[in-house]
């Protein structure tokens, strides 16, 4: 939800802990990650509402899409004014990493058609990052699970929390909130700038997405800055 | 934004995290796919940084959210939590607009 590698960092000591304690340190730090990113959903919940959502609207993208950066991204960029269209297509960009996750865990998941389909609405950063840093496919199995449901249940209802906050607040424009987002991308994307590739994938799309704001309409600067993954992505690999 | 436009977002993330457990089950993606995907969100994370706070949507404009961009990107650098990152960049802007419009 947050990011993938922050997530992984995060439950490596949960798997340090779990090896001491099996079942109570693994549940505890399941949770732990959950209300984590309550904070997290708080924030998003809020400013779906400044943006213009519904609160049914809000809360049925956090139980249906399930995915912070892309929820936040998709709102963020109808708040600044864009149209709907690439924003919704920018969105689905930006969540491509959940093709690898899904492939990550796929071993995990039991055979059964229902319980896999179930199980790939809980594939996201943090049930990815915790499943993987289990020492064994059982633990692993556990920990997918039970990240999934306790990240599902604190990002739902802290949504729903965030958009009652954002209903109460009278006046959005006095509050800062066109500041709010941009500052909430540099706190998603800072995390993720550990290696020379991400730096360098993030200062091309940075300079790609300007160079395409003079010329294009809302949104298609952003797509646009995704090529850069391709051509440092390629050149890396 | 539209429930239907909700949906087709819904539903592309989910065919995108379903894609491993339904269909691929138990192969793995080659080394450089997994790098690029990994990759994606990244470039486009600074170009909405770059986007959302030094334009208004086709020009290049300077405002409060230069300096309360300036302000998150401190606090993340000292470590701050996410919602406090957000908070302190809206106050930045809060208080340039109250004191810039008296």
């Amino acid at each position: 939800m947050i990011d993938g590698r922050a997530a992984e960092q995060r439950t490596r000591h949960g798997a340090r802990a779990t090896a001491r304690r099996p079942l109570g340190g693994l549940v505890g730090r399941a949770v732990g990650i959950g209300l984590a990113t309550g904070a997290y959903g708080l924030s998003f919940g809020a400013l779906a509402i400044t943006a213009g959502l519904s609160l049914p609207k809000a809360a049925a993208m956090s139980a249906l899409v399930f995915t912070g950066a892309t929820q936040l991204s998709v709102v963020g960029a109808l708040a600044a004014g864009g149209a709907v269209a690439p924003a919704v297509a920018s969105g689905l960009v930006i969540a491509g990493r959940h093709v690898a996750y899904g492939i990550a865990v796929a071993p995990l998941l039991p055979a059964a058609l229902r319980v896999r389909l179930a199980g790939a609405h809980l594939v996201i950063d943090e049930s990815t990052a915790m499943a993987r840093a289990q020492p064994d496919a059982p633990s692993g199995r556990l920990a997918f699970w039970v990240t999934g449901a306790s990240v599902f249940v604190c990002w739902n209802a802290a949504t729903i929390a965030g958009a009652l906050i954002g209903r109460a607040i009278a006046d959005p424009a006095a509050l800062g909130l066109d500041a709010v987002f941009p500052a909430a991308f540099v706190a998603l994307l800072a995390p993720q700038l550990t290696t020379r590739a991400a730096r360098e994938a993030a200062l091309a799309g940075a300079a790609i997405a300007a160079a395409f704001v003079p010329f294009s309409p809302a949104g298609v600067p952003i797509l646009a800055a995704a090529a850069a993954a391709l051509a440092v992505g390629w050149r890396r690999a | 934004m539209s429930w239907p436009a909700i949906l087709v977002l819904a539903a592309g993330v989910y065919a995108m995290k379903a894609l491993g457990p339904l269909v691929i089950r138990r192969r793995e993606l080659p080394e450089r796919g997994r790098s690029l995907i990994a990759l994606v969100a990244v470039p486009m994370l600074a170009g909405l940084v770059v986007v959302q706070t030094a334009t208004d949507g086709s020009r290049f404009v300077a405002d409060a959210r230069l300096p309360a961009v300036a302000v998150a990107a401190l606090a993340v650098w000292r470590r701050a939590p996410f919602a406090l990152t957000v908070v302190l960049a809206g106050a930045t802007s809060a208080v340039l607009h109250i004191v810039f419009t008296r």
